[in-house]
C-alpha cells in the first residue's frame, strides 16, 4: 500500500516551488537576492528544481557591501557559472563614492544599514518588479508577519500594518509602476528545516559553514573574524579558534561559534541541540529590540 | 530523523484575555522550542513590567505597535517541531474587527484551536470563532476549555461548557470536534497530562495535535491540475522539444496514461509523463509540485486546468459564493473586479447580495446589501469567461477565490464557492 501524503520537508519544497513558479508567472522582471548565505543558496537550488529542465529564468542580484568573506565571492562566481545565469551586483562602495550614503562612524560601524539604499537603487535601475529573498518567518519577530508576496511602495518601503491579506495559495502580485514586491518562498522553513534539507539534497555551501581554524576576536558574546576591516580595541586580542558560522553576513558583523562540526551530518546535529537563536550572533540585530522591523520598513531584505 | 513526519498547520483565534498567547507560549516552552536568548529577553521584559516569573504570553508579541498596545493585529506565524510532527501556528487576533485576519489564518489550517474561559463558558466570541472555522472548513476543531485552575479543576464546569458548545455548534458543518480541559498558565493538559484532572481520560493538547489523522484533509479523489506556467527549455539537448505544464496538484492523483481533459477548451489527451528534477514519476498526488507532458500537442497556458476526463469540475460564469469582505473600501455595485481562481484570472461583478450573516447571532439579513470590511455574506457573482469550479466543501483549493480591486490592486475579498 502506497502512502498518499508528503513528509514535511517534501511539502515545504513543493510549496516553495509553487511560490517560485507564481513569481515567474506574475512578474516581468524578477530576480533572486543572492547573498552567498545558505538561505539564498537554498532558494537558488529550489529555483533550479522548479524550472527543470529549463534553466533558472531569474538573474541573481548580489548587494555587495565590499566587506565580504572572500570565500563567499568565490562561491557566488562558481555557482553563476554552473547555472548559466546572469549576475547583477549592487555595490555599496559605489553608493558611498557617489555620495548616496555615508559610512557609519564609531567602533561598531557597519555597512549593514547602507545596503538598503544600494538595494533599492539596484532594484530601480534594473527595473526589477519582484526580488525573491531567503527570509524566513522563524528568524525574527518582524519577519513572522511577512507574506509570501510582500508589497513595497514606490519608496521601497514595507507597511506592516497594511499588508495584503494572503488566503489559501492565491497570491496577488499586482502593482503599479515604480512599486515592487518581495517574495519569500521559504517563509515557512525553520533553521532546522533548512539544514535537514541541505543535508538530504547534499547542497554545496561555502566552507565557512563548516568548522575550520580561523583568526577571531571575542566581541559582543561571539567570535568576530579577523579581517582588514577590524579595528582592535586595547583589551582585545586575536586568537586562533576552530569555529564555524551559523549565518553569513558582512565579515565585520558575523559572529562565529566554536564548533567541531565539519560535515553536514554534524552541523545538523549541532543545530538541533542549539539553545540560542541563529541571529543571536548578528550584531546588526542587537542594536535595539525593533532593529529588524525598523530596517524592514525602510526596505531592507 | 523525521522521515515520515507530516506538517500540520493550525490556527488559534482569541482576544487579549482568554489566554491564547499564554497557551502558545506554553506549547513552545514545554516542547522545548524556545531558545535561551529568547527566554532571556522575555524574562527581562517580564521583570520590567513587574510580572511574577516569566510571562509566556510575551513570546508571541510581534510588531512594535502590537507590543505597545498589547494586542495582535495581524496574523503571525510560529513554528515548532516535535519528534512526531512539524507545526505551523497561524496566530490571529480574535476581536470582531479582525475577522479578516481570522479568515486568513483559517484558510490553510488543518486544525483550529478555540479557547473558552471555563469561568465564562461559551460567549459571543466563541460562536464567532467556531463559525469562521466551519465556514473555512477547517477539518479539525479542538475546543480548549482554559483556566481550569480557576474553577478548581471541576469536571462539572467542563461538562457545562461542552453542553453549551454542542448546543450552538450542531447546526455548523464541523467534521471533527474534540474538547480538552486545560490550564495554559499552569501547564495542565497542554504538553503534560494534568494530575489535578485525573477525571479527564483523553489526551493532552500536544499529543492530540501529534496524532490526529490529517492525511485525508486534502481531497485525493478529484484530480485537478491548474497550470501555473509552461516550461519550454528550447535548449540544444535532449529537452529541445520539451513542453511541460508546471503546477501544483490541487487535489487527487495523476498517473501517466490517464485520459485527461483540458479545461475550458475541452480538448482531450493522455498524460505522457509526470516530471520532477529527480526524474519521472509513476504517480503524483496533491500537494506535489510537478510538470506534466501530454501525448498530443495542444495549446495550453496559465489559467487552464488539466483534469481526468471522467471527473470534471463545472465550467461556469455564474457562481454563488460565501464572501468575506477584507478591505476598508466598501464594495461598489456594478463594479468589475478581477477574480482569481487557482491560476485563472478573469473579470467579475457582484450581481447580488443574497444575505449577510451577523457573525455573532448567526442570523441572516437579506435587507442590508452593503458590503463593509469584515462582513460575511452570500453573493452571486458573474464572470466574463467560465471558470472551472468545485464546491469549497469538496475542494478547498479549487473552491476558493479572491477579488482584486483594479483601481488599487488590493485584495478586497475572499470567497468560498457554494
Amino acid at each position: 500500500m502506497k502512502k498518499y501524503y508528503l513528509n514535511y520537508l517534501d511539502e515545504l519544497e513543493s510549496e516553495a516551488i509553487y511560490v517560485l513558479r507564481e513569481v515567474w508567472a506574475q512578474f516581468q522582471n524578477p530576480v533572486i537576492l543572492f547573498s552567498g548565505g545558505k538561505d539564498s543558496i537554498l532558494v537558488t537550488h529550489l529555483a533550479k528544481k522548479a524550472f527543470h529542465p529549463a534553466k533558472i529564468p531569474f538573474s541573481l542580484m548580489h548587494v555587495d557591501t565590499g566587506h565580504n568573506f572572500p570565500e563567499t565571492i568565490k562561491f557566488r562566481d562558481d555557482l553563476i557559472k554552473e547555472l548559466g545565469v546572469n549576475l547583477i551586483v549592487g555595490s555599496v562602495q559605489e553608493s558611498i563614492d557617489q555620495g548616496r550614503v555615508a559610512e557609519e562612524k564609531g567602533k561598531n560601524a557597519t555597512r549593514n544599514a547602507l545596503q538598503i539604499t544600494t538595494l533599492l537603487d539596484a532594484i530601480e535601475i534594473n527595473k526589477v518588479d519582484c526580488a525573491i529573498g531567503g527570509g524566513r518567518r522563524d528568524e525574527e519577530k518582524a519577519r513572522a508577519k511577512e507574506r509570501f508576496f510582500s508589497h513595497r511602495d514606490d519608496f521601497g518601503q514595507w507597511d506592516p500594518k497594511n499588508q495584503r491579506p494572503e488566503l489559501w495559495n492565491l497570491f496577488n502580485g499586482k502593482c503599479f509602476e515604480g512599486e515592487h514586491f518581495r517574495a519569500f518562498p521559504i517563509s515557512n522553513w525553520t533553521e532546522m528545516d533548512v539544514w535537514n534539507y541541505i543535508k538530504k539534497e547534499n547542497i554545496a555551501i561555502p566552507s565557512l559553514y563548516y568548522a575550520h581554524e580561523r583568526e577571531v576576536v571575542w566581541r559582543q558574546n561571539s567570535w568576530i573574524p579577523n579581517s582588514e576591516f577590524l579595528k582592535l580595541e586595547a583589551h582585545e586580542e586575536i586568537l586562533v579558534k576552530k569555529i564555524r558560522f551559523r549565518t553569513l553576513g558582512d565579515i565585520t558583523i558575523t559572529g562565529g561559534i566554536e564548533s567541531d562540526a565539519d560535515t553536514l551530518e554534524k552541523i545538523a546535529n549541532e543545530v538541533s541541540a542549539m539553545r540560542q537563536t541563529e541571529r543571536g550572533n548578528r550584531s546588526d540585530d542587537k542594536r535595539s529590540e525593533t532593529a529588524m522591523e525598523d530596517r524592514k520598513r525602510q526596505g531592507y531584505f | 530523523m523525521l522521515d515520515n513526519n507530516q506538517l500540520l498547520r493550525f490556527t488559534t483565534a482569541g482576544s487579549v484575555d482568554d489566554g491564547k498567547s499564554t497557551l502558545i507560549g506554553r506549547l513552545l516552552y514545554d516542547s522545548k522550542s524556545i531558545f535561551e536568548d529568547q527566554l532571556e529577553a522575555i524574562e527581562n521584559t517580564s521583570k520590567k513590567k513587574g510580572h511574577d516569573g516569566v510571562d509566556l504570553a510575551l513570546f508571541t508579541d510581534g510588531l512594535k505597535d502590537e507590543r505597545e498596545q498589547g494586542i495582535t493585529i495581524d496574523v503571525a506565524y510560529r513554528y515548532f517541531t516535535t519528534p512526531k510532527r512539524k507545526f505551523i501556528i497561524a496566530d490571529t487576533p480574535g476581536h470582531i474587527q479582525y475577522t479578516r485576519n481570522m479568515v486568513t489564518g483559517a484558510s490553510t489550517a488543518n486544525a483550529a484551536i478555540i479557547l473558552v474561559d471555563a469561568r465564562n463558558g461559551v460567549i459571543e466570541q466563541t460562536r464567532r470563532h467556531t463559525f469562521i472555522a466551519s465556514l473555512l472548513q477547517i477539518p479539525h476543531i479542538i475546543v480548549c476549555i482554559n483556566k481550569m485552575d480557576l474553577v478548581d479543576y471541576s469536571e462539572e464546569a467542563y461538562n457545562k461548557v461542552i453542553n453549551q458548545f454542542e448546543e450552538f455548534s450542531s447546526k455548523m458543518l464541523v467534521k471533527d470536534i474534540r474538547f480538552i480541559p486545560i490550564s495554559a498558565l499552569e501547564g495542565d493538559n497542554v504538553v503534560n497530562r494534568s494530575i489535578a484532572m485525573n477525571w479527564y481520560q483523553g489526551a493532552p493538547l500536544l499529543h492530540t495535535l501529534e496524532t490526529m489523522h490529517i492525511s485525508s484533509d486534502i481531497n485525493k479523489v478529484d484530480a485537478r491540475f491548474p497550470v501555473q506556467t509552461v516550461l519550454r527549455p528550447q535548449s540544444n539537448n535532449e529537452f529541445r522539444d520539451y513542453r511541460g505544464y508546471a503546477g501544483r496538484i490541487s487535489s487527487g492523483v495523476l498517473r501517466p496514461g490517464d485520459e485527461v481533459t483540458i479545461m475550458p477548451s475541452g480538448f482531450t489527451s493522455k498524460i505522457k509523463t509526470i516530471d520532477t528534477f529527480e526524474g519521472t514519476l509513476e504517480e503524483a498526488f496533491a500537494p506535489m509540485s510537478v510538470s506534466v507532458t501530454l501525448e498530443d500537442e495542444i495549446d495550453i497556458s496559465r489559467g487552464d486546468m488539466i483534469v481526468r476526463s471522467n471527473n470534471k469540475p463545472v465550467a461556469s460564469q455564474d457562481l454563488e459564493v460565501m464572501l468575506c469582505w477584507l478591505h476598508n473600501n466598501s464594495a461598489k455595485s456594478r463594479t468589475k473586479y478581477t477574480i482569481r481562481h487557482t491560476s485563472n484570472e478573469q473579470k467579475a461583478m457582484i450581481k447580488d447580495v443574497v444575505y449577510k450573516i451577523n457573525i455573532n447571532t448567526l442570523e441572516r439579513n437579506s435587507e442590508d446589501k452593503d458590503l463593509h470590511m469584515n462582513d460575511i455574506c452570500k453573493v452571486k457573482i458573474r464572470t466574463t469567461k467560465p471558470i472551472m469550479i468545485d464546491s469549497y466543501r469538496e475542494n478547498r483549493t479549487t473552491g476558493s477565490i479572491i477579488l482584486i480591486d483594479d483601481t488599487t490592486n488590493e485584495t478586497v475579498a475572499a470567497g468560498m464557492i457554494v
